[in-house]
Parts: structure tokens; C-alpha cells; sequence
């Protein structure tokens, strides 16, 4: 078989996803179109040599919506010949572009994909599309509907983590995160977005807190009690027989920020690669999607790297670092607690806690910090996860070559 | 030719009245005649010497709802689908001639009657506290399938719309008024039929709103936001009271929320195919069967002795004040009954009194009654400790503790006092009867009637027949119920009766798991999603652990004395294990609950006594043996002849203990099932956990035999 490869990633800052956002000023076509030039800039791209853009986004309505792949790469005058696609796997579909790319690559239908996604959820609330999985009631009693935060708050209670567990989990993922920035860690991919004018919108990811504190996330509400006793929580217990009551430990401080963003990944095979001059950076070793149980939701993350790892022959302890996604605090807890993964080998460089969710970015953007941390301290093998929608699990394992 | 079922009059200023009015029967119910009726009425209507059309009934109701009987003969879904299509197509042809149609609510119009009500432009109704608007389809698992659905949500919006149909409760007039679902009040008919008359004349052309061009639903269609956020939350809001038990209320969503995404005539045929699914549904077989058939034929005496005169009780007298005594008090008085209410201190007796005293200031306050009625309805009770006060009583209930000593002694007490005509009545739940008439000298006139706690809320009543209690005496003790506005079945005399005997195997089920080490939670959750009210740990903290080992040791000795053995239930050792330590239930404040101000939650010391297993048992498992248990006692009741008809099984069942409604019942449970798939699924429970799943040998015939327990 025909290996995949990475060639680069780009992303955008990620800007707080409300209306005093940094992005919010953006269009999505604009975040991508600033991508796609950079993307080609690096590298002197023949475009003409790229075959598709696969792109997720989760809430393609309004500007986002009408297939937004094919429109940026027109938008970022490419060749007209690069066609392009949009998809959603929820919050995996930034990581599930790559591993589409990979499969066209691998399977020798395509050679040279753009992977990636984009969000902006600052304009286009998550959720405004709707979908049955909520809004019609046969599905949404059906399937046992809860929001995610109640699912969360679920694991929280089974796993018997307070909510000062969950708290100090959060306060690492900011610390982490802003310890990188300062550091310079991000500037390699972060590609800074400019208006129309030329004038500077955003060039640093803009929800990190360096001077988080327990004491003041100690201050907020709980997000999903209310929400729940009105209902979901029943809900969530009828399938969850031996808990009494949900302690509901996660609030806007521990669960992964509303942002804006996008990223992309070049994916191709080794010829494709040479014939445009790009020196590989990675393969992908394995990927996998699973389906897990939908109302907790967020329990997809360990069976889908139990399944990846199996088919690259690997055990969690042969992976040197990991990017489990923080949608919320107790998925990589949980997660890295199911694999038997130190917590020091988990988002090195924070996560979705400090730096945002831009739901249909996010997996590319997590698998580029994994791919330039594995450089920068020259390990070998990466895994990134995602908790999904609708009880789902996604992972890649990716080797540097 | 037949007498039709609407009445048409051309008044002189052109307005046409059509009178509704079902020959044969008490109430309008829709049904092919009535739809003709109407339908003849629309033909007139389009006429041009009529100018509007005025929908009345000539009966005390405008309209009762559907038809049962006919919708009970229905065996596939066209049928229920034709029919509900046809009686659509002909309401939308009145709404759609352009000549304006008023319903003039005289009485109740619910169901089906409401929604012919919906389909005319305006809708006034007399302002009567007791007249009844709603759409109560759900309650027998049905949706309103008249154009319900459709027109309500387009009407008064897809949220409260939702509520009418989803909770099928009355609408007070003064409600309806406010949410626009009627247009007027009026004070009597005269008042009514002028101002219908007044808004025709108001109104020369009219339409309804959804068909005019630039229709909105009020408050959004499903698309928009604010509605698809209450989409979201409105199944798990549903489930948390039905569990998902009841198909309908999910019928009802989804043909309210697929009905918002498209035009009206599309709605009509949406919902038509979902109120298919619901008649076809064994959910509401069960609940028609049981609620509506079963239960009318007890109100119409089923179960009472023929060939004795109807009988009322003017005076009651009622030995003890406690909470029973006082309970069955207020429900008396309230039906205009004089009450002697009698206890050993006039203290006690005072405090009796005093309960109906709180319940009524509480009606008063929430504008439920009125002082007046309050205090006339005081009036009528008259607490003492002089037993000469009986005098002239038609019965005597005594509601004193469960001893016999004690109630050997009021027996006598009475007795000595009351006619030789009067009925004596014990309100034991668990003595039997027979012997508790020992005491009487006229055990002819004694017999249990059994009331549930809190009385004024509980339906049901359970009459005991003592081996020497006369039919008369079982006559009037069922004339006494039904006066006192409850529902009566009557069982013969055994220890338990029907309903304590069944309802104590359900709480002892869920005892004996835990004895096994099935997790707390994981009962009473299998309890609730069994779809009973409550989950047996917390009913046996409610019912009190120490109540349940002191009625156990007494049955121990009692039979004792009878020279038989008392099996011990593997449930009891958990009740003794609690005593010893003193969680003896709600009372104390603690039993397998801590029982606090913000409610109950599970005593964590639960997990020591009795460890969970690592591997817990399904779901499925559980729920069947907290049925299985109960339907098969109930059974056995039947076979044992202690059960005297399956309706009072069944009702008795449900009105007494809250078995699962949506099952039709404890002995329907299993008819539903079919004698052959219960047998089975019995013995395999019987070979697992023990020989009281054995399935009753009259389930075993009719599954060998075939038949059932039917009507």
C-alpha cells in the first residue's frame, strides 16, 4: 500500500468566538483563503498538482455553507481544477480531512490533498443548522439526547473526579499553553490573519489565560446543572442505572472555549511529494472512527485509539505523545486513565481548554502541534483523539519519517 | 331514514344553526353519523341564501370526543387512518367556504369535540368552571388525529400546543380565553347563541389564519430557533415522567414538530398517520381495555349485587381521626354527607377535623373554592368522643389501628348504638375480614371497605366481602363508593386482600435484589422504567420497614394459630437487617434513604450492607421480575377466587398501586403478553430466582388451552 504522508500544516490563530472576537470581523472564506495562500507561499505550490481540498466544518449554513472547500480554493485563486469538498464528523472532522486525505492518498486515487477545516463560531452559532438528532423528537427520544456537558459532568461522577480534579486539569492546560506561546512553539504553523486592507487582525491564539487560577475558576457556574434537572439528567440515567444523581463539576472554565479558526494539512505520497519539491515531515501510521455510546457521547476517544493502535501493531505505551482533545476536562482524564497514559505525555502544549474548539478545525489543528512538538524534541510517534457527536471516537497515529 | 345527528335551522337572518345532537346516545361522540351531520350542514352552508353558520349541540355537552366503541373494531391502520382522513376532509371544508362558522360551546367539547370546535373561525364558549376544553387522547394513548395537532399549533402555538396534547388536562375557560383559543364567553345559551349571532354578522367573510397567504405559526414553525431549542429538551421532559413508556407522547411530538416544517394540509395527513401508529399501538389497547371499558363497566356495577335498591349514606360515622379517619371524612362531607367523626379524645378527634380544614384553605387560597363552601362543607363534620352521636348513621367505617383488640371493641361500641339496619365497615388493610365480624352482632351488615392513603387523592376503594357479608350490605358499601366519587372493586376475604397481597411482592422483589447484590439504584431504576410510580426501595421506606416486619410477625403467629407455616420471603431478612440498625423508613427519616428537606437520596452505608456485584444483572431482567411477580399474584388472586372479575383485577391494579397504566393493568399485563410467552418467560424466571414466578396454573390452561382473562 501506498503510504500517506505530511508535508506541512498551517493554521490560523484561534480568536474568541463572541462578537468582541478578534476573528469575529473574518469571514470563514477569509480564514481559509489566508491559509491556502500561505500554504502555497511556503512552498512555491504549483497548485494545479493538489486534486482536492477536503475540509470539515460542522455548521456549513449561511457563508459556511455550499460546499465552503470549493469556494475558498477558488477564492484563494487556485487552479480551478483543485475541486473540493466539505464534511462533518462533528468535532472530529478537522482530524477525520486527514485521514480522508490519507485514505485518497493511500489508496492511490489521489496524490496531493489539502486537509483541514474551519469555524467560525462566532458567526454561525453551533447548532444553527439543526439536524435530527435533536430537533425531531422521535430521534432525539430514540437515541437518549443530553448535551454534552451533562455526558461530561456523567463521567465526572462515574470516574469520581470533583470538581477541584476537573479545575486543576483546566488551570494545566492554560498554564501549558501559555508556557508554548511564549516560547514560540505555535509560530511555525500559526499563520497570522490579515483584513482586506492588509491591516492585522489576530497572529497569536487569543483565549489563553496565563494568570488562570483555581481560585478564580472556583468562582463560576456549573454550565449544565440547570439544563440538566430539567430533564437530561433523567435522561442520562436511565441509561446510567447504578448513578443516583450527575454532580455537575464542568463550567465555561473547564470545557473547550468557543473560537474561531481553521487549519490545513498537505497530504501526499512520497512521488507527489517530490515532484513538487516538499520534504515529508510524517506518515500516517493508522486511523480509526468508532461508534460509542451516544448519550454520554464522550467516551469515543479510547476504543477508537484501542482500534488504531491495533492496526498499527502498537501498544499506548509505544506512542510518545499524545493530543487528546479537551473538549472538556474529563475526556483526556478519562481517556489517558482508560490507556494508562501519564498525563505528562497528554496536550504538552495545552489544549482546547485554553486555546479553543473551532469545531471543524480542530482535529487538523491538534495534529499539527503533535507533528512540530514530536519535532522539536525529536520523538518519533504521535497520537491525536477526539471525542465525538453522536457517541463517536476518532484517532491517528502518525510517525516522523 | 334515520333521525340525523345534526339538527339544521335557517334562522330568518340567514344564519343557519346546526345542533348537534347523536341520537341514541347520552353525549355527542364523532363518528360517521356525526361527521354526515356536519357535513350536511357545510352543503347547506355553501348555499347563498345562508350567510354563516352557527355549530351548536342540543345535548348538555357540545362534544364528548371519539367514538371507542367504533375505534376498538379497528384492526389495521387504514382503518384508523380513512377514518380520520374523512372526518379531516370534511372539517376542512367548512373552514374553507368563506361564510363564517362559529361553535357555540354550550358544555364540555374535548377531544374530537374540541377539534370540531377548531375547525370554525371562532369559538365561544359559556364561562363555566365546570365546563371541560381539551384534548385528553393521550390519556388512553391516542393523539388527537381530528386535525388536533395541526390546527392547535398553528392556533396557539407549537409550545402549548405540545402541552395540550402532551398532557392532555383540561383548559379552564378563563385559560382558553387567554390564549386565544376561544374568541368569547358567554354567561348562559342565550348569551351564547347572540353573540355568535353578533360575530357572524361582524365577520361576513371569513378564513382561518394558516390559510391565508401570509400566515406565521405564533411563537415559530420547527425551524425556528427558539422552538427547535425547546424541541431539544421536550423528550427528555417527556421521559422523565413516562419513561418513554407511552408512545403517543411521542406521537404527539413528532406530528406537532413534522406538522411545523410544512403546510397545513400536509400536517393533516402527518398527523392522520401518526394517530394510526398510536391505535394500533398494544399501549393504547391495554389503556382502552382497562380505562375505559373495564372501568366503565364497574361504575355501571359490574360488581354489584343486581336485585338491591339503589342506596345513599346521609350520616357516616367514622371511628378514629387519624390520618384515614380524617381523610375519608373530607371526602364524605364533600359530597354533602354529615360525618360523625369520632376518637378517644376530643383533642384527636379536633385534629381530625382539622385536616379537611387544611385542605380546603389551601383550595381557597389557589381559588379553587370558596370560603363558603369551605364552611358549609366544615359544617358537616362534627368531631366527638360520645358514641351516641351515631345514632342514625347509615354506616360506620372504623379506621382505628391495626389491632384487634381495639377494633373488636369500637365494633361493640357502635353497635350498641347504630340501627339494626346500618352497614359497619372496617378500613383494615391487611385483617381479614371474617374475623374482624366476630366482634360484630350482625356480621351480615360488616365488611371492609380498604382506602388508600392520602384518601382525597387516591381513586380507589377496595371492598371486602366477609364470609357472612349479606349482598345488600356489599350493595351499599358500593353505592357508598361510587357516592363518594371513588371507584370500587370487590374481592372476597383473604389475608392481604387483592391489592396489599400483589403490591407487597413488587416491594419484596426489589427487597430480595438487593439482597443479591443488584446495586440500589439499579432497582429503582428498573422500577420506574417498569413504569411504576415509584421504585420499591423508596415505597418500602414510604410503607415504613418496621409496619412491614410487624404485619409480618402477626402473620406469622396468626397462622400459626391456624396450624400453617409461614413461608418467609427472601425480602425479609433485608427488612430485619434494617430494623436492627434502625433504618426503619421515611418516618424516622431514614430507611434505604436518607430522608431530608431537599428530598431522598440513598444511604451510602447501603453499599456495605449490602455490596454490589461486580457484574450487575440487565435491565430487562429486573423489570420483568418486578411484573412477572406481580402479574402472577394477581393470577393467583383470580384462581384463588379472591379476585371476584378480571376489571377489578386490573383497575385495582392500577388505581390502587399505579401499575404501569400503559399495561392495561396486572392481569392485561399478561393477556397482552399472551398466556404462552408469559408461561414461558415465568418458568425461566421460576428456575433462576425461585418457585413464586411458578406461573399460576390458570395461566398455565390458557396457554395450554388457549384463552385469556378478556373483559
Amino acid at each position: 500500500m501506498t503510504h500517506a504522508y505530511l508535508y506541512d500544516h498551517v493554521r490560523t490563530p484561534r480568536g474568541k468566538g463572541k462578537k468582541d472576537g478578534s476573528l469575529h470581523q473574518a469571514t470563514p472564506v477569509w480564514l481559509l483563503r489566508t491559509l491556502l495562500k500561505a500554504l502555497q507561499a511556503r512552498h512555491d505550490l504549483d497548485t494545479s498538482l493538489v486534486d482536492d481540498v477536503v475540509l470539515g466544518c460542522v455548521t456549513p449554513i449561511g457563508e459556511q455553507g455550499a460546499d465552503i472547500a470549493r469556494t475558498a480554493v477558488l477564492d484563494a485563486d487556485w487552479a480551478q481544477t483543485v475541486a473540493g469538498v466539505t464534511q462533518s464528523r462533528f468535532c472530529a472532522s478537522g482530524l477525520e480531512s486527514v485521514n480522508l486525505a490519507a485514505a485518497k492518498v493511500a489508496s492511490g486515487f489521489e496524490d496531493l490533498v489539502v486537509a483541514g477545516g474551519v469555524e467560525s463560531m462566532s458567526r454561525w452559532t453551533m447548532g444553527s443548522d439543526g439536524g435530527a438528532w435533536f430537533m425531531d423528537p422521535r430521534i432525539n427520544q430514540k437515541l437518549g439526547f443530553v448535551p454534552q456537558g451533562v455526558g461530561a459532568d456523567l463521567i465526572a461522577t462515574m470516574e469520581g473526579w470533583s470538581r477541584s480534579d476537573v479545575d486543576a486539569f483546566a488551570l494545566r492546560s492554560h498554564q501549558r499553553a501559555a508556557a508554548a506561546r511564549e516560547d514560540g512553539r505555535f509560530v511555525r504553523s500559526i499563520v497570522p490573519v490579515h483584513d482586506i486592507a492588509g491591516l492585522p487582525m489576530l497572529a497569536v491564539d487569543e483565549t489563553i489565560r496565563p494568570n488562570a487560577s483555581l481560585e478564580a475558576m472556583a468562582q463560576l457556574a456549573p454550565s449544565f446543572a440547570q439544563m440538566g434537572a430539567m430533564g437530561f439528567d433523567a435522561t442520562a440515567l436511565r441509561k446510567y442505572t447504578t448513578v443516583e444523581r450527575i454532580e455537575h463539576v464542568h463550567h465555561a472554565g473547564n470545557s473547550s472555549g468557543i473560537v474561531d479558526g481553521a487549519a490545513l494539512m498537505l497530504v501526499g505520497t512520497k512521488e507527489a511529494g517530490a515532484r513538487s519539491g516538499l520534504r515529508p515531515r510524517a506518515r500516517v501510521r493508522a486511523a480509526a472512527v468508532i461508534g460509542s455510546e451516544p448519550t454520554i457521547m464522550l467516551t469515543g476517544p479510547t476504543p477508537a485509539c484501542r482500534k488504531a493502535l491495533a492496526k498499527a501493531g502498537m501498544q499506548p505505551r509505544d506512542v510518545d505523545l499524545w493530543e487528546i482533545n479537551e473538549a472538556f476536562a474529563v475526556v483526556p482524564m478519562k481517556t489517558a486513565r482508560d490507556l494508562g497514559i501519564d498525563l505528562d505525555r497528554v496536550n504538552v502544549n495545552g489544549g482546547a481548554i485554553a486555546m479553543g474548539h473551532p469545531l471543524g478545525a480542530t482535529g487538523c489543528v491538534i495534529l499539527g502541534t503533535l507533528l512540530d512538538e514530536l519535532e522539536r524534541r525529536d520523538l518519533a510517534t504521535g497520537a491525536a483523539t477526539l471525542c465525538v457527536g453522536g457517541g463517536m471516537g476518532i484517532a491517528t497515529i502518525i510517525e516522523r519519517v | 331514514m334515520s333521525t340525523p345527528a345534526v339538527t339544521l335551522t335557517l334562522e330568518s337572518d340567514g344564519i343557519l344553526v346546526a345542533a348537534m345532537d347523536l341520537p341514541g346516545r347520552p353525549m355527542n361522540v364523532v363518528g360517521d353519523a356525526l361527521m354526515e351531520g356536519i357535513d350536511a350542514a357545510v352543503r347547506r352552508l355553501s348555499e347563498p341564501d345562508v350567510k354563516g353558520l352557527i355549530l351548536s349541540s342540543a345535548k348538555a355537552d357540545f362534544c364528548a370526543g371519539g367514538d371507542l366503541d367504533r375505534m376498538s373494531k379497528w384492526t389495521t391502520p387504514q382503518e384508523p387512518f380513512e377514518a380520520s382522513m374523512a372526518m379531516k376532509s370534511v372539517l376542512r371544508r367548512l373552514e374553507k367556504t368563506g361564510k363564517p362558522v362559529v361553535a357555540a360551546i354550550n358544555g364540555h367539547a374535548l377531544g374530537g369535540g374540541l377539534e370540531i370546535a377548531l375547525a370554525c373561525h371562532a369559538r365561544i364558549a359559556i364561562d363555566d368552571p365546570r365546563l371541560k376544553l381539551g384534548q385528553p387522547e393521550v390519556k388512553l394513548g391516542l393523539l388527537p388525529g381530528g386535525g388536533g395537532t395541526a390546527r392547535l399549533s398553528r392556533l396557539v402555538g407549537i409550545q402549548q400546543a405540545l402541552q395540550i396534547c402532551a398532557e392532555g388536562n383540561d383548559i379552564p375557560v378563563a385559560k382558553a380565553l387567554g390564549m386565544g383559543l376561544l374568541a368569547d364567553t358567554a354567561k348562559d345559551r342565550a348569551d351564547l347563541m347572540a353573540k355568535a349571532r353578533a360575530w357572524i354578522e361582524a365577520n361576513p367573510k371569513a378564513a382561518q389564519p394558516w390559510d391565508l397567504p401570509k400566515f406565521r405559526f405564533p411563537g415559530g414553525d420547527s425551524r425556528s430557533p427558539a422552538v427547535v431549542q425547546m424541541w431539544t429538551i421536550a423528550p427528555s421532559i417527556a421521559s422523565a415522567k413516562s419513561q418513554g413508556n407511552y408512545p403517543a407522547v411521542q406521537h404527539i411530538m413528532s406530528a406537532i414538530f413534522e406538522g411545523g416544517l410544512v403546510d397545513f394540509d400536509n400536517a393533516c395527513v402527518i398527523e392522520s398517520r401518526y394517530f394510526a401508529a398510536c391505535v394500533m399501538s398494544p399501549e393504547s389497547r391495554n389503556m382502552i381495555h382497562t380505562l375505559w371499558y373495564q372501568l366503565n363497566a364497574i361504575k355501571k356495577g359490574a360488581s354489584r349485587p343486581q336485585g338491591v335498591a339503589a342506596s345513599t349514606v346521609r350520616r357516616l360515622g367514622i371511628l378514629g381521626a387519624g390520618m384515614m379517619g380524617a381523610g375519608i371524612a373530607y371526602a364524605a362531607a364533600k359530597v354533602g354527607i354529615v360525618v360523625v367523626l369520632l376518637d378517644t379524645t376530643m383533642e384527636a378527634a379536633e385534629r381530625g377535623k382539622a385536616y379537611s380544614q387544611g385542605l380546603l384553605d389551601k383550595a381557597v387560597k389557589r381559588g379553587r373554592s370558596t370560603a363558603d363552601k369551605r364552611d358549609a362543607l366544615l359544617a358537616r363534620i362534627t368531631p366527638t368522643t360520645d358514641y351516641s352521636l351515631l345514632a342514625g348513621c347509615d354506616l360506620v367505617i372504623e379506621a382505628v389501628f391495626e389491632d384487634r383488640e381495639i377494633k373488636a371493641d369500637v365494633t361493640r361500641k357502635a353497635e350498641a348504638v347504630i340501627g339494626a339496619g346500618a352497614v359497619f365497615a372496617s378500613n383494615t388493610s391487611t385483617l381479614p375480614i371474617t374475623g374482624l365480624a366476630r366482634a360484630s352482632q350482625r356480621p351480615a351488615n360488616f365488611l371492609g371497605l380498604h382506602f388508600f392513603s392520602p384518601v382525597d387523592k387516591m381513586p380507589l376503594v377496595e371492598i371486602i366481602v366477609g364470609q357472612q357479608t349479606s349482598p345488600e350490605t356489599l350493595a351499599r358499601g358500593f353505592d357508598f363508593v361510587l357516592q363518594i366519587g371513588k371507584t370500587p372493586i370487590v374481592v372476597n376475604d383473604s389475608r392481604g386482600f387483592y391489592t396489599s397481597r400483589v403490591f407487597a411482592t413488587y416491594v419484596m422483589e426489589g427487597l430480595t435484589m438487593l439482597q443479591e447484590g443488584v446495586h440500589p439504584r439499579h432497582i429503582e431504576a428498573a422500577g420506574l422504567q417498569a413504569g411504576m410510580p415509584m421504585p420499591p426501595l423508596a415505597l418500602q421506606d414510604e410503607v415504613s420497614l418496621s409496619l412491614s416486619l410487624h404485619v409480618a410477625e402477626q402473620t406469622r403467629k396468626d397462622m400459626a394459630v391456624e396450624g400453617k407455616t409461614f413461608a418467609e420471603h427472601p425480602g425479609l431478612a433485608v427488612i430485619r437487617r434494617m430494623c436492627e440498625i434502625g433504618r426503619i423508613g421515611k418516618k424516622a427519616g431514614k430507611g434505604f434513604y436518607d430522608w431530608g428537606e431537599g428530598g431522598r437520596s440513598l444511604w451510602p452505608g447501603l453499599a456495605g450492607m449490602f455490596p454490589a456485584a461486580p457484574q450487575q444483572p440487565d435491565q430487562r431482567e429486573l423489570i420483568d421480575r418486578l411484573m412477572f411477580v406481580q402479574a402472577n399474584e394477581a393470577a393467583r388472586c383470580l384462581q384463588e377466587g379472591v379476585l371476584r372479575s378480571v376489571a377489578d383485577g386490573n383497575i385495582g391494579s392500577i388505581f390502587g398501586w399505579g401499575f404501569a397504566p400503559f399495561q392495561g393493568g396486572a392481569l392485561q399485563f399478561i393477556d397482552a403478553m399472551g398466556a404462552k410467552a408469559f408461561v414461558a418467560r415465568a418458568r425461566e424466571l421460576a428456575a433462576r430466582h425461585g418457585e413464586r414466578f411458578e406461573p399460576a396454573a390458570k395461566v398455565v390452561a390458557q396457554a395450554e388451552e388457549g384463552g385469556r382473562f378478556g373483559l
